[in-house]
């Protein structure tokens, strides 16, 4: 993975004197609260409802054991012993008090990691495809692009002051796992013609105005990616809407223009800086890509594959291959490029607990899991899970067990108990409605009444509010808390993807109250269940059939 | 008709400039009056004005102001950067409210005088300018990026 040289070293050591600076500037009065919460904010700190929040960065979701080690560190000297990894792929704490804040940030500066920008009106950290660098399916891994994104967009000086935050997310392969429309640009790595390039989606989002990201160009050469990108905000920040931060996203600003109008003004921007010349070096790219040069992989002979993993746990009772190990093998693990590995998705959804949360702990026994099986890598899914990359396929007895140990062994990726849940009213100052609750006693439902397997993929996701950080549009079922006359109340929706079949849900009619909603899910799973054919998935039978029947088993 | 003295912000805001040539007062006339005069030398920019209107007067052009009403509209950046690449090499102003913690990404924008509507601490601002020895971008400055330094032959 990509390792800091004295340049970028330099770069955050300066980033956390200056917030320093900031800070005592504060202190004496030269700077009003006003004037000093961008600053703070484009340092990863939020004023919530009980404390200060911090907000780390994880580069594309990629960090090693010492970086977690350094996060578990955190937690337990500033926070209160645990951490929360969100949809982002960062994490947060939740307890972090002002006067501590310079010191956090530079202990994370000794370990390569910072706060910059996960906050503010300007680029946020750049996000990725979790399984980047060990998916089958990629055709080369995305994080060299999103390394170069992260450096241009760090202290970009004409872009910290945009109408509304921007975040980027980067992909390469057909699948998309980071809701990659769903961003305000969405970049997919692929090749044309032998030639490898990128392809641009720009003002997709969630929030309360969900929009889908049209393709903006089906093709950017990829020595001019940072001059198109450029082009692309540039048009934004001098024509995006600042008379109402609500309007202010450049979903809004493409909608209003039109699609092919916002296009020609980019076209027209990106001639200008051709000309002026602001691509990075081309040997640059080839830099950064080295550090994500393969690991050594052991050859297929000397591991196993799936089916010597099955003959050989099933010999063994303690394993328990239908409902223990072979059902986190069979749930958890992800296609890999290399025979003889996968990629081992690490829960943070138990049964009952809080969607994301690790304690320092948990957090410390990764990183050895990580140093022990998987070349000390690790990554963060914007589904608050944890993956260990590269996992050979005869370690994972041994890794299972270490994990069902440690309450980590949760065989729940991408069924009904993987929720996706925003922080809500338990944290958030934004917040109508409580998401944690809700998404706890929801996955005890279901773990409760068996459906689990059965239902197979479904993606349910919480927020607590309209800005839609649980990213309910994109649920296969959605949920959104909201407040009506001094009550929580949840709408639920229906039919919503943020993968390569990417969809906004619809609402299914009236809200519900915390016991309603939850019997509302079972009700439309059970509608599901009626009416699926072989194969079909919770999506496809909704998309089959439409709302009607799940209305009528609602509300008829 | 704009009482030219009430125009523009007067040359002893002028609190930081980096130019040796002769100041230039202020700009006298917006961006749609400039287009009709062809006198004027001066021009005040508004952040909804678009910068790129002026580029068939910039010869004649000795100063632009970019006013910032408020600190959050950035729009003012892109307009710097696009007048310095379409060659202008002016006074580039920028008025307003301009922070310490701004002056630094102004100047890289191309900004090369600063009048902001409240003094600054100048020994914070002098910091400021100086607080970064790297830069990631290329932009309208003629710094050295990093990735050059990087690949310097």
């Amino acid at each position: 993975m990509y390792q800091y040289d004295q340049y970028d070293q330099a770069m955050v050591d300066a980033r956390v004197e200056e917030f320093r600076d900031q800070a005592q500037r504060r202190m004496e009065g030269k700077l009003t609260e006003d004037q000093f919460k961008p600053l703070r904010l484009m340092n990863g700190l939020y004023l919530q409802l009980h404390a200060y929040m911090l907000r780390v960065a994880i580069p594309y979701g990629t960090l090693n054991a010492r970086q977690m080690e350094a996060l578990a560190d955190i937690a337990d000297k500033y926070d209160r012993g645990y951490g929360h990894f969100t949809t982002r792929q960062n994490i947060q704490y939740n307890w972090i008090k002002l006067d501590d804040a310079a010191d956090a940030l530079a202990d994370l500066a000794k370990v390569e990691m910072h706060a910059i920008q996960t906050s503010g009106n300007c680029i946020r950290n750049i996000s990725s495809d979790h399984f980047a660098g060990a998916a089958a399916d990629e055709v080369t891994d995305p994080r060299p692009y999103a390394e170069l994104l992260r450096q241009w967009s760090s202290f970009h000086p004409e872009f910290t002051y945009l109408p509304r935050k921007f975040k980027i997310a980067v992909i390469a392969s057909e699948k998309d796992r980071a809701a990659m429309r769903l961003h305000d640009i969405g970049i997919r790595i692929l090749v044309r013609d032998g030639e490898v390039g990128a392809a641009f989606y720009a003002g997709g989002g969630m929030g309360r105005t969900p929009m889908i990201a049209p393709l903006i160009r089906d093709f950017v050469p990829l020595d001019q990616v940072i001059t198109y990108a450029e082009a692309a905000l540039r048009v934004y920040n001098r024509y995006g809407r600042r008379d109402n931060k609500y309007k202010a996203r450049i979903k809004i600003l493409i909608h209003e223009l039109g699609a092919a109008q916002y296009i020609a003004q980019v076209e027209e921007e990106f001639a200008q800086m051709l000309a002026a010349g602001v691509e990075p070096p081309r040997e640059e790219l080839a830099r950064i890509a080295a550090y994500f040069a393969d690991p050594v992989f052991r050859h297929p002979s000397e591991g196993w594959d799936l089916e010597q993993l099955q003959s050989q746990a099933a010999a063994d009772p303690s394993l328990r291959w239908d409902d223990g190990f072979g059902l986190w093998v069979r749930r958890n693990t992800h296609a890999h490029k290399a025979a003889g590995y996968v990629s081992a998705v690490i829960s943070l959804k138990p049964v009952g607990g809080i969607p994301g949360d690790a304690t320092s702990a948990q957090m410390r026994l990764i990183a050895k899991l990580a140093r022990d099986y998987s070349f000390d890598e690790l990554r963060v899914m914007h589904t608050q899970n944890l993956v260990l990359p590269h996992v050979q396929i005869n370690d994972l007895p041994a890794l299972w067990a270490a994990l069902e140990a440690s309450g980590l062994a949760a065989p729940n990726m991408d069924t009904i108990e993987d929720i996706i849940a925003c922080p809500g009213l338990d944290y958030c100052s934004l917040a109508n409605a409580r998401s944690i609750p809700l998404s706890q006693r929801i996955s005890q439902r279901f773990a409760d009444n068996g459906r689990t397997g059965e239902l197979g993929e479904l993606k349910l996701k919480i927020s607590g509010c309209i800005n839609a950080c649980g990213h309910h549009h994109a649920g296969h079922i959605g949920i959104l808390g909201v407040d009506k006359k001094g009550l929580e109340n949840f709408q639920l929706s229906l039919g919503g993807s943020e993968a390569e079949d990417v969809s906004l849900a619809k609402i299914t009619g009236p809200g519900f109250d915390e016991d309603g909603v939850i019997a509302a899910v079972e009700t439309v799973t059970d509608v599901y269940l009626a009416a699926r054919t072989d194969g079909e998935r919770f999506l496809d039978t909704y998309r089959r059939i439409g709302m009607e029947p799940f209305k009528e088993a609602l509300y008829g | 008709m704009v009482n030219p003295l009430d125009f523009g912000t007067s040359p002893d805001a002028v609190q930081f400039r980096f130019r040796d040539d002769a100041l230039v007062e202020h700009g006298t006339v917006g961006v749609d009056a400039a287009l009709e005069q062809t006198n004027a030398n001066a021009v005040r920019i508004e952040p909804g004005d678009d910068a790129r209107a002026l580029l068939p007067l910039l010869d004649r052009l000795a100063l632009i102001e970019v006013n910032f009403p408020g600190f959050g509209d950035g729009r003012g950046y892109s307009s710097a950067r696009i007048l310095r690449e379409a060659g202008y090499t002016g006074e580039l102003r920028a008025v307003g409210e301009v922070l310490i913690d701004q002056l630094n990404a102004m100047q890289r924008c191309g900004f090369d005088s600063f009048a902001p509507r409240q003094r600054l601490d100048e020994t914070d601002a002098l910091r400021a300018f100086a607080m970064w020895d790297n830069v990631y971008q290329r932009a309208a400055d003629a710094r050295q990026t990093i990735a050059d330094k990087r690949h310097e032959a």
